[in-house]
């Protein structure tokens, strides 16, 4: 058993120097990261057509729990801003979108949701946890990223979009 | 004798997490990405779906067999939050 | 009275409500109410087992959980203990009622919970208080949780006040972990520490008497058992999502202890999601243990050891289970509070075949001679849950 625990850290040490470490692509001030996907719409939706507005979008999947939980609250904010210059977006992440339909039959919203079915945008978006928001300013940057949902992130949302619509 | 094997592997595992966890110069990666776990977040796949069931069938086992312990398991993989 | 099942209950109890404790998102809220039933070798246990879990606010999750045993057997002639072989004996009835209570407070990544329980019957006072952090790490891919249990129990026997103190202490190391987009890990390590009168106050060995007062051969005397034993547990477990949306399962635990008592089991279990609403289990689980070094059957002569076992949970035995179960999923529109209801039902059979237990209530036969004991069990559950 102490040959075990003595390999055990030996390859611990051995591999955790040649792990890669993270590049941050997607941090405060850069630009986002552009892409097209299909939309519920039927229509492709890309990033270029939002030019000029202020976009959140918002990572999410029908089975994670607080991503359902906060769509009611995205859906209210959408409601709020949509006319001040701000256009929600949701990625749904899922390779297989029929749950996530099923599921905006039942609780349905008037943003666009996009399906990212081979994962291309959450690679590229650096998607760390479930759900997870960027907000990007009229100019296309990168300016808040939400990892996870808590309680009251919805009220940060407003206070973030509000510092963007008066700049 | 009896305790030693399960607690030298119990020892070499917090061993092996503890060194992993430390590792602060080049963090591990998760090969699962968040948006990759949904049929890790299937409650088919969790280790006790019904818990108050579970919990019966192991103190009927517990109360006829000689074993005790080691059932529970804590976690599962949604990667939400 | 129930010994060691007072104790396995209370520990399988704080591994139902510790093991809820999930780092990283609190269990969902959820009532349960099950009715269990056992069926085997001359007993009939029954009664109901509820569960509460409500989330306080974001970062608390309380559940309660109230459940009761009502127990009516047989009293062994042989070994005068509530044991449930099959006699001409007396009947009884007991009944346990157990309830406990327990808090898990979310800070991010990491979990902590405690809680309390109190089993009560005639005879048997038990306590028990648990503690555990568990906590998620490496991009939630790993979830590691320590726990430790302590319990105080008083062991009592009809007819008499005074009672006599068992204390208990259990330390837990659980790991789970996410190998692939498929398949998840689960190790855990268990160490239980018990002191005190651990034998049960009722039970009798036997040893060869050809003078013996009852004709058969054999006299009987009080179990002698030692006051601590030291158990060891590890188990790992494999859950495998199958590509037609099914899951595989399959789990080893090793176990052994300062009485000399090896327990291997070994499960598989399989779940398959049919026509959307119905979701059928199967599981087959086989358990082989050996014998504690104080256990025979029957003993050469009086006080042939310090210490002297015949209780049939110390014995060597194989355990084949073989279960299957259903669960019906439903959405009562009526009540919009509820996001999601099952119905569930579960029937497992349990058999037992003991390697060096003999039937020694059977007369006419040469003591040491009579059939190894095999015990036949059906155990029921039914139960009603709702996610809130």
């Amino acid at each position: 058993m102490k040959f075990l625990s003595r390999c055990l850290f030996l390859l611990a040490v051995a591999v955790a120097p040649a792990l890669p470490t993270s590049m941050d692509l997607i941090r405060a001030g850069a630009p986002a990261p552009q892409f097209q996907l299909n939309s519920n719409s039927g229509k492709p939706l890309s990033l270029a057509d939002l030019k000029g507005r202020i976009v959140l979008v918002n990572f999410w999947a029908s089975w994670c729990g607080p991503c359902r939980k906060e769509m009611p609250l995205l859906e209210q904010l959408n409601r709020q801003y949509r006319s001040k210059g701000v256009t929600l977006v949701g990625v749904n992440v899922e390779p297989d979108s029929a749950a996530a339909t099923d599921w905006l039959k039942a609780t349905p919203v008037s943003f666009p949701i996009l399906f990212d079915v081979d994962s291309k945008v959450s690679k590229l978006y650096q998607v760390e946890g479930m759900p997870n928001t960027v907000i990007l300013d009229r100019k296309g940057n990168v300016r808040y990223i939400h990892r996870g949902y808590s309680a009251g992130a919805e009220n940060e949302y407003m206070d973030q979009i509000r510092a963007l619509i008066r700049e | 004798m009896t305790h030693r094997p399960a607690k030298t592997a119990a020892a070499a595992l917090l061993a092996a997490a503890g060194v992993l966890a430390l590792t602060a110069c080049s963090p591990i990666q998760p090969w699962v990405k968040p948006y990759e776990r949904e049929h890790l977040a299937d409650p088919i796949m969790s280790f006790s779906r019904d818990p108050v069931s579970a919990t019966y069938l192991d103190h009927v086992y517990e109360s006829r067999e000689g074993a005790r312990g080691a059932t529970g398991t804590v976690g599962g993989g949604c990667g939400c939050n | 009275m129930r010994r060691s099942r007072n104790s396995a209950r209370l520990v399988a109890l704080a591994g139902l409500l510790l093991g809820c404790a999930h780092a990283g998102v609190l269990p969902d809220d959820r009532f349960d109410v099950l009715y269990h039933h056992y069926n085997g070798g001359g007993m009939n246990i029954q009664g109901p087992s509820i569960l509460v879990r409500k989330k306080i606010g974001d970062h608390v999750s309380l559940a309660g959980n109230y459940y009761v045993d009502n127990i009516t057997g047989h009293i062994d002639s042989i070994s005068g203990a509530s044991v449930d072989a099959v006699s001409g004996a007396s009947s009884y009835h007991e009944e346990r009622k157990q309830e406990s209570l327990s808090i898990d407070v979310l800070q991010g990544k990491t979990t902590y919970s405690a809680g309390y329980i109190t089993g009560n019957e005639n005879d048997y006072w038990a306590r028990t208080a648990f503690a555990s952090i568990s906590e998620d790490m490496f991009g939630d891919l790993t979830t590691i949780s320590f726990g430790f249990t302590r319990g105080w129990d008083k062991v009592g026997k009809v007819g008499q006040t005074a009672t006599s103190p068992l204390e208990r202490r259990n330390w837990q190391l659980g790991l789970s972990q996410v190998l692939t987009r498929n398949l998840l890990l689960g190790l855990n390590f268990e160490t239980s520490e018990s002191e005190g009168l651990l034998n049960n106050p009722y039970r009798m060995v036997r040893y060869l008497d050809p003078q013996s007062l009852n004709g058969r051969g054999f006299t009987l005397q009080p179990e002698q058992y030692p006051h601590t034993r030291t158990g060891n547990a590890g188990s790992g477990q494999l859950k495998y999502y199958l590509p037609w949306h099914a899951a595989l399962a399959g789990n080893y635990r090793y176990y052994s202890d300062t009485w000399g008592i090896v327990g291997h089991t070994f499960e598989l279990g399989y779940t398959q999601p049919l026509f959307g609403s119905w979701t059928l289990d199967t599981h087959a689980r086989y358990y082989r243990q050996t014998h504690a070094d104080f256990y025979s059957d029957l003993f050469p002569y009086a006080s042939a050891q310090n210490f002297m076992a015949r209780d049939r949970e110390l014995a060597t035995f194989k355990n084949l289970t073989l279960g299957f179960g259903a669960t019906w999923e439903f959405h009562p529109t009526r009540l919009s509070w509820l996001q999601k209801s099952t119905l569930n039902l579960h029937w497992d059979r349990m058999r037992i075949q003991y390697g060096d237990y003999r039937e020694a209530w059977l007369s006419g036969l040469i003591p040491g001679t009579e059939p190894l004991y095999t015990l036949n069990a059906n155990v029921v559950q039914f139960f009603l849950s709702g996610w809130f």
